[in-house]
Order: structure tokens, then C-alpha cells, then sequence
């Protein structure tokens, strides 16, 4: 008895802080490298020390401040070019988040379209997105999104538009499976007994089901966006060559990967660090809004 | 004479909820005992705790099950293991789950000669290939070589008692072991047990919930009801002069051939309340012995 | 597997290669490079660019080209290379046996530490750490193999330079080989030496192949174990007085194999579309580095080959792990 009373009086006051709670560490963890992420992503013309091309052929290939040899105005040194690191990096996470957010967004768009669409009709229209579905996921993706990026070209919008060509078939896939689940569930047959049409009935009771879902696979595929763009951007078939780019840093590092191991480390510090958050903010979202679900 | 099992008081908990209060029963050398209850009685928990095969979340809380005078509960588990499947075997209940899928049926049984008795790869397919006529399968050589899923579910049952009485067993725990068969099955299933059993010297105890199991195959049984025992004797007098007004009521549910089908009476209810409401009070009694 | 359906999956081989070589074709037909523009030398003449296009062919209609390039590719003849100015069949068989060989000893590996890996995390089961090996096994499958990778060359490569970070063998050694699996053969002959120069270059980027598959193999093995051993045969077992490590090993295993390979084994086509970027990034010469200077120089006959090939390797692969999963399990063998 006096358990319940103490586990009543503990009781979070409102629900969002219940989700939160639900969500534990990984949910925090995740949001503050989230977080950070996007922070660096906006306000990156603020703090960046340096013009992210400005070249300074005197002090190139500085180590960072703190080892030997490293100058206070590059804290985390300097490329083959005398080129700032740090503000190398922060100029690149721009451009991953807004890969990150733009393909992830469209790609959710198109595959929650034909997802629901697939599942609620059935039949032939599920018939024939299925296949779609499965003749593309046949495909290599890493070799599909390079023969990809090479025909659309160079350039941003063509590495956005691998992402979505590639990687639509991901939330399609799972929502065209959660829609058939959703819809045997009595809710929804109730809904038909008082007279909801299909699209009232998706839009009013399926989809907010699939949020939770929709949430998690946005975030991993934030994840496999920036991961993608780095791999364009390492194989040189990114965006245009002055841009900065993880990718490219990597591929620059590489290069001189025995004088100066930092270029190559610091770019591969942020993805990994990036993609781990975008991980497990996923995860704790999906604890967080399913009410069902319990860690 | 040292009784083959004996169960000393023995407790068994799921959690804080009691399957056994406290059950003492003995099966001596060649006895075979039947040991009925309905679903939940916590007749296969006895089984299974002799076996040391109790649910992750189960334990005994208190007792002792001593084999041959030794306490299963208090020894290593060495040799615990050791007497487990060569001393005391186990007939399971289904047999279309209890062997093997992958593994041929000579193997899982010469597996078994190898590791307990220590057979050369020869003696044990030697030995396997008489187990398997001595459970009346005609064409072993044949069935060595099959996989589970190519026999019947017959077969199977008397792969497994073969496998059962395969190194002369002390004990055999027969679990429901006709419960998954159908009723001409069920028949020559039980004749092979007593025949195997005459023929190793094993003592038997033969959980089941069917009484007309019992009269046809044990000579003493125990009854079993929410986790205590109501009653245990000769299976003559229980059956004909029941002392317990539960053994009656299991008894009237009985089918029987020598008498018309009358309605199934099921057990009372206000009899029921009240046997658990006892056994409910002997629950909150701390144990003899408990600080 | 049944003979008619192993017929059946045979007879859809072609097809589907078909398939894909239609798809491919189209799709470099769009792109806007040209690759005549990236070999001609600077100041040739409009007739000399026109005599390179009639050499590749490339002045024809595009369905002419197709059931040109199909014809010859039938006759195993798969065009010559724009780029590197060689006969592709010559170039794919010189470099297929490199990734081969590091799909091989990435797949051994990951098959070795995932097994390893499930085997502790399932005798550790329901104690805490249990949780050490799923996580474990979390940051693993986290992060992919090019990942690896580039940490793996950082950290064992440059930081602690204990292997070789380029290259398939040191130039100065003398292989002296008669195939091009250099591996497989130095080792069946007997000239250890080479065949432990050859493994130092490997071990760097098959492991970082090998990462991700292990913890994949590891948590679908794992899963299967747990489930294996909740069944009565598994119970049972432990009645009869068998040890439960002895039961994991020999009752649980094959069994909890099968749903392993079925599920698992086709994700080592993932690994293979991997050595793309690891071969890249190793400077390895194998077809998956050679995939990605074709791509961008634009060598349609070289990336038709390429693609064709890696299609070949994934059909082959899935074919090979239905094989595998009927000869593991007795109740798909016969009927």
C-alpha cells in the first residue's frame, strides 16, 4: 500500500514528462548530440573562427592548438592548404543536417504515400508497389547511389535526390505493413461502423498511430543521409569541390593521413558521433511517444 | 529398504505464490505410483523438480527429494548430472516437441549410451538397435535413420521411452505421457511402459490426470490438489473407497466402460472454495522449522 | 531444397540478369558525361573524336548498342574498357579474385567473432552482463563498414602503424603465381611467406567488413539460441544429465543455425556491396575500387561488366545460402 502511495506522489504531473521519462538516457544522450548538431548547423557564420576556404599556405597542415607545434587561431589545426579545420567541419555539418533533413523528408513523404497507399487498398495497387519495392531494394545501395549521383550529376540536389531515389522503399516498406495492422485493429473497424470515409479514417485515426514509427525511421534515416553524403562526398562525386564536406575532408586526409592523422580523425569523430545520436534519439522518441511500448 | 524417491515436505514457489505446500510422497524400488490432479494441481511441478528442469522464476523453498537416500537438492551438480538420464529418466508429454528436429533418431539415442554409459560408437549403434526393438519397432535399422519429422507421432513416444529405460533407470518419471496421443495409441504406449519396466526393474512415477490410467497401471497413487496431497494408498482402495470427498468427485469424472455415461458431474464448487481457502491458511502457517 | 525448385530458381537467373542489364544500360544512357570528351587528348580533331565513337560504338542508336553489347556479352566478349583501354572480361577476371578473396576471409571472420559473440551473450543470459554483450553488439552494427574502416586505418595503420594501410602486397615481393587468387593459391602450395604478406594487407580491411556483419550474425544467432534452447528437446536434454554448455553446443546450435544462415547469409551480399568503399579506402585492387574509377570516368563497358558481375555474385550468393539452409535443416530435405 504504501508503495503505490509513494509511486502515485512520484508520478510525473503531465504526460509529456511521463514520455520523457519512458525515453531514459537514450533519449537524452541523443538529444543533446542532436542538439549540437543542428546548433553547429545554424549558427555556424557566428563562432566559425575562420572562412571555411580561406587558404593560409604558411601555417598549412597545423596541428591542433593543444599538441606541439599547434597556433591559438586554429584550435583544431589546419588542412594540406592552410585551411581552418574547425571551421572546415561546423561548415560541413551544415551541409549534412540539411542533407540529413531534406532527403529524409522527401524520401518519408513519397514512402508514407505509397506505404498507406499500398496498405489500405490492397489488391492490385499493393500488388504492384510491393514489387516495386522489391525489384528495387535488389539493387547494391552504395553502388546504385554512385551510379546515381554520376547521372543526376554533381551538386547538392543530386545527392538529396539519391537519397530519396534510394532509400524511399525503407518507409514505404514499414508503413504499408503497420497500415494492414492498424486496420484489423477494432478501432479501426469502428471507425467504419460510424461512417468515417477511407481518407477520414487515415488521416483521423492510422496516422497519428504511425507517428511513433514515422518518428524513429525519420531519425535513422537522417543517419543514413549524412552517411551516404559522406560516402558521395569521399568518392569525389558530392557536391562542387570548394564546398566542405566530411566526405571530402576524409578524402583530403587521407591523402596525408601519416603527417597529419588529425584532417582525417576530427570528420570522422563528428559522423560517428552524429549518427550515434541520431540513433538513439530514434530510439528514445519511439519509447517516449508509444504509450504501449515499455523499455 | 531405501525407497527409490522420497519427497519430504517438499515447497515449491512461482514468485511469492506456492505450487507446492509442502508434499511428501515415496516410490519404492519396482513400485509404480500414480500421481493424478487436475490441471494446476502442481503435479507436473513435482515432476519437474525432481528433474531439476523448475521455471526460470520457480524455486524450492523448502524440503528435500532424496534418490536412493541422497538429497537431489543438496548434492553437486556434477552429480546430480550424472544421475540424471542414466538413474532417474523422464517420458515426456508431447513427443512432436521433445526430440530433436535436427539430430537422427540413432543419434539422439546413441548420444545418450555414449554419454552416460560410455559406449564405444559401435556398442551404442549395437545397443541402440536393440532399444528400438525392444520398444516394439519393427524395422530399427530403418528408423535409425530417419529425423524426427519422418515418424509418427507413436513412433516418437517410443523412441523417447526407449531413450527412457536406455541405461536401466532406478526411477522413470513418466509425464503425461499419453496425454498427446490418440486413445489406441494410448494403449500400447502404456503396455510398453509395464513391460519395459518389468523387464529394467525401474520404479515408475506416472503423472497423469487420467484416473483410468492409473487403475490400469499403478498400485498406489497420490492425489494432488493446489499444491498438497489429499489422499494416497493402494490405487484399489482410493479408487473404490475414496476418503476424500475431491478424490470423489475426480473419480464420478471419470468415463468408465463398465458403467452408462452419465453427465459429467464436474467437481463442487463450494468444495473447491473450500480447499483452497485451506490450503490458503496452511500457507500463512510459517513452516516447522522457519525462524 | 527441392530439385524442381532449385530447377525453377536456375531457370530465373537469366531473366533477372536480363533485368538488370537492361536497367543498367538505360540508366547510363542518361548521364550527361561524356566519356570520349575525358580520353581525347586536348586540340584533336572533330574526325578523330568521330573514329573513337565508331570504335566504341558509341555512334549507333541506343537499342542497336544494347542488342550489340548483349550479343557480345553472350559470346563472353564484354567490350573493351574507354578508360583503361582493356578488354573488360581481361579486367573483371584480373581483379575478381581479390574481392573474392576479401569477401572470403571478412565473412570467415565475421562468422567467427558473431558466433563467438552469441555463444558468450547466450551463456551470460539473464545476468547483467549480458548487457556488456548487447551492447556490444549495438555499437557494432551502428556503425557501417567504411566506418571501420577509416577507424581501423587511424588507429592501427598511422596511431599504432602495426599493418599496412594500401595495397594488396608489397610491389617488391615476387608472387610467381600462376591465378589471380593469390591467397587461396600461396596457401594451397605452401609458400606460407607470401600468403602472410598477403593476410598483413587483408587484415585491416576485412576486419572493417567483418565488424558489422559479426554483430549482425551475433544478434540474429543469439536471438535463435535463446528461442532453441526454450524448447522441450532443449529442456529435456538438461534431464538427462547433459551440462548446458554441452546442450548450447550440440542440441541448441544446429538448430538455431538455421534461421541464422537463412536470414543472415543473404545480408553478405551488404558485405560484398561494401568492399566498394573499404577497397577504396585500402587502396585495394579489387573490382569494388575499380567500380568507383569507372563510375567516375565514365566507362559504360567497364561499369555494364562491373554491375553484371556484382548481380552474378549476389545471385550466386543467394542461391548458395538456400543450399546451405536445406542441407542444415532435415525437414526441407525431402517431400
Amino acid at each position: 500500500m504504501a508503495d503505490i502511495a509513494i509511486a502515485s506522489l512520484a508520478a510525473p504531473p503531465s504526460r509529456l514528462l511521463a514520455g520523457l521519462r519512458r525515453g531514459g538516457p537514450r533519449l537524452w544522450i541523443g538529444t543533446v548530440l542532436v542538439a549540437l548538431l543542428v546548433l553547429a548547423a545554424i549558427f555556424v557564420p557566428v563562432f566559425a573562427p575562420h572562412d571555411p576556404l580561406e587558404q593560409d599556405l604558411m601555417s598549412a597542415q597545423l596541428p591542433p592548438a593543444w599538441m606541439t607545434g599547434g597556433d591559438h587561431a586554429y584550435l583544431l589545426g589546419t588542412d594540406s592548404l592552410g585551411r581552418c579545420v574547425l571551421s572546415r567541419l561546423t561548415y560541413s555539418a551544415r551541409t549534412a543536417v540539411m542533407v540529413a533533413l531534406i532527403a529524409a523528408t522527401l524520401a518519408a513523404l513519397i514512402g508514407v504515400a505509397l506505404g498507406l497507399f499500398a496498405g489500405s487498398f490492397g489488391g492490385w495497387v499493393d500488388q504492384s508497389i510491393s514489387r516495386l519495392i522489391d525489384v528495387w531494394m535488389a539493387f547494391p545501395p552504395v553502388l546504385l547511389s554512385i551510379v546515381l549521383a554520376t547521372v543526376i550529376g554533381a551538386g547538392l540536389t543530386s545527392v538529396i535526390a539519391a537519397i530519396v531515389v534510394i532509400d524511399w522503399t525503407r518507409f514505404a516498406r514499414v508503413i504499408r505493413a503497420e497500415t494492414m495492422v492498424q486496420l484489423t485493429r477494432d478501432y479501426a473497424a469502428a471507425a467504419q461502423v460510424i461512417g468515417l470515409s477511407r481518407a477520414r479514417l487515415l488521416r483521423l485515426e492510422i496516422l497519428p498511430n504511425l507517428v511513433p514509427l514515422l518518428v524513429t525511421l525519420l531519425a535513422v534515416e537522417m543517419g543514413i543521409a549524412i552517411l551516404v553524403e559522406v560516402i558521395l562526398s569521399f568518392v569525389g562525386i558530392s557536391v562542387a569541390g570548394d564546398t566542405p564536406t566530411w566526405g571530402s575532408m576524409i578524402a583530403e586526409g587521407r591523402q596525408i593521413v601519416y603527417q597529419a592523422p588529425w584532417i582525417m580523425a576530427l570528420p570522422i569523430a563528428c559522423i560517428i558521433t552524429s549518427v550515434i545520436g541520431l540513433n538513439l534519439f530514434g530510439d528514445g522518441l519511439r519509447l517516449a511517444l508509444d504509450p504501449v511500448q515499455r523499455s | 529398504m531405501t525407497a527409490t524417491l522420497a519427497v519430504e515436505g517438499l515447497k515449491v514457489a512461482i514468485g511469492a505464490a506456492n505450487v507446492l505446500r509442502g508434499v511428501s510422497l515415496d516410490v519404492q524400488p519396482g513400485e509404480v505410483r500414480g500421481l493424478v490432479g487436475e490441471s494446476g494441481a502442481g503435479k507436473s511441478m513435482l515432476g519437474r523438480a525432481v528433474l531439476g528442469l523448475l521455471p526460470a522464476n520457480t524455486s524450492v523453498t523448502a524440503g528435500r527429494i532424496a534418490f536412493e537416500g541422497r538429497d537431489l537438492l543438496a548434492m553437486a551438480e556434477a552429480e546430480r548430472r550424472s544421475l540424471l538420464g542414466r538413474r532417474i529418466a523422464l517420458i515426456p508429454q508431447d513427443p512432436m516437441t521433445s526430440l530433436n528436429p535436427v539430430k537422427r533418431i540413432g543419434r539422439q539415442i546413441g548420444n545418450l549410451l555414449r554419454h552416460h554409459l560410455g559406449l564405444s560408437k559401435r556398442a551404442a549403434l549395437a545397443r541402440t538397435t536393440e532399444l528400438l526393438a525392444e520398444v516394439a519397432i519393427h524395422d530399427p535399422q530403418r528408423v535409425l535413420a530417419l529425423y524426427p519429422h519422418e515418424i509418427s507421432g507413436g513412433m516418437r513416444q517410443r523412441v523417447l521411452i526407449a531413450m527412457a529405460f536406455a541405461c536401466d533407470p532406478a526411477l522413470v518419471i513418466a509425464d503425461e505421457p499419453t496425454t498427446a496421443l490418440d486413445v489406441t495409441v494410448q494403449r500400447q504406449v502404456l503396455q510398453l511402459v509395464e513391460r519395459l519396466r518389468l523387464r529394467h526393474g525401474s520404479a515408475v512415477l506416472f503423472v497423469t490426470h487420467d484416473l483410468g490410467v492409473v487403475a490400469k497401471i499403478c498400485r498406489s497413487m497420490t492425489v494432488l490438489h493446489a499444491g498438497r496431497v489429499l489422499e494416497e494408498g493402494e490405487t484399489t482402495n482410493v479408487l473404490v473407497r475414496p476418503r476424500h470427498a475431491y478424490t470423489r468427485a475426480l473419480l464420478a469424472a471419470t468415463p468408465r466402460a463398465d458403467r452408462p455415461a452419465e453427465a459429467l458431474r464436474p467437481v463442487p464448487p463450494d468444495l473447491i472454495d473450500q480447499l483452497w481457502s485451506e490450503a490458503y491458511r496452511l500457507d500463512q502457517v510459517p513452516a516447522v522449522g522457519a525462524a | 531444397m527441392r530439385s524442381g525448385e532449385l530447377i525453377r530458381r536456375l531457370v530465373l537467373v537469366p531473366p533477372t540478369l536480363f533485368g538488370v542489364a537492361v536497367i543498367v544500360f538505360v540508366l547510363l544512357r542518361v548521364v550527361p558525361g561524356d566519356p570520349i570528351a575525358m580520353m581525347i587528348p586536348p586540340g584533336a580533331s572533330e574526325a578523330d573524336i568521330g573514329r573513337l565513337r565508331a570504335l566504341y560504338g558509341l555512334d549507333q542508336p541506343i537499342l542497336q548498342q544494347f542488342a550489340t553489347w548483349l550479343g557480345q556479352v553472350a559470346s563472353g566478349d564484354f567490350g573493351r574498357s574507354i578508360s583503361v583501354r582493356q578488354n573488360v572480361l581481361e579486367l573483371l577476371l584480373a581483379r575478381l579474385p581479390a574481392t573474392i578473396e576479401l569477401a572470403l576471409l571478412a565473412t570467415m571472420t565475421a562468422v567467427v567473432i558473431g558466433v563467438v559473440a552469441a555463444l558468450v551473450g547466450i551463456l551470460l543470459r539473464g545476468r547483467r552482463a549480458e548487457w556488456v554483450v548487447d551492447g556490444g553488439i549495438g555499437v557494432l552494427l551502428a556503425i557501417p563498414d567504411f566506418l571501420w574502416a577509416l577507424i581501423l586505418l587511424l588507429l592501427f595503420g598511422v596511431l599504432i602503424p602495426l599493418l599496412p594501410i594500401s595495397g594488396r602486397i608489397d610491389p617488391e615481393i615476387d608472387l610467381n603465381l600462376r591465378s589471380n587468387f593469390f591467397l587461396i593459391e600461396s596457401i594451397l602450395t605452401g609458400h606460407f611467406d607470401i600468403a602472410f604478406a598477403l593476410l598483413h594487407h587483408m587484415i585491416l580491411p576485412a576486419l572493417a567488413l567483418a565488424l558489422p556483419f559479426a554483430a549482425l550474425v551475433a544478434r540474429l544467432l543469439k536471438a535463435s539460441l535463446a528461442e532453441s534452447e526454450d524448447q522441450d528437446y532443449a529442456q529435456i536434454a538438461r534431464a538427462r544429465g547433459y551440462s548446458r554448455p554441452n546442450i548450447l553446443l550440440h542440441e541448441v546450435f544446429p538448430n538455431a543455425l538455421i534461421p541464422t544462415v537463412a536470414l543472415g547469409g543473404v545480408q553478405v551480399t551488404l558485405l560484398l556491396g561494401g568492399t566498394v568503399l573499404v577497397e577504396r579506402i585500402f587502396s585495394y585492387e579489387g573490382i569494388g575500387n575499380m567500380a568507383i574509377d569507372a563510375v567516375i570516368n565514365r566507362d559504360f563497358p567497364l561499369i555494364q561488366g562491373l554491375v553484371l558481375t556484382f548481380a552474378v555474385l549476389f545471385i550466386a550468393l543467394n542461391l548458395l545460402v538456400d543450399l546451405m539452409v536445406t542441407m542444415l535443416d532435415p525437414r526441407l530435405r525431402h517431400g
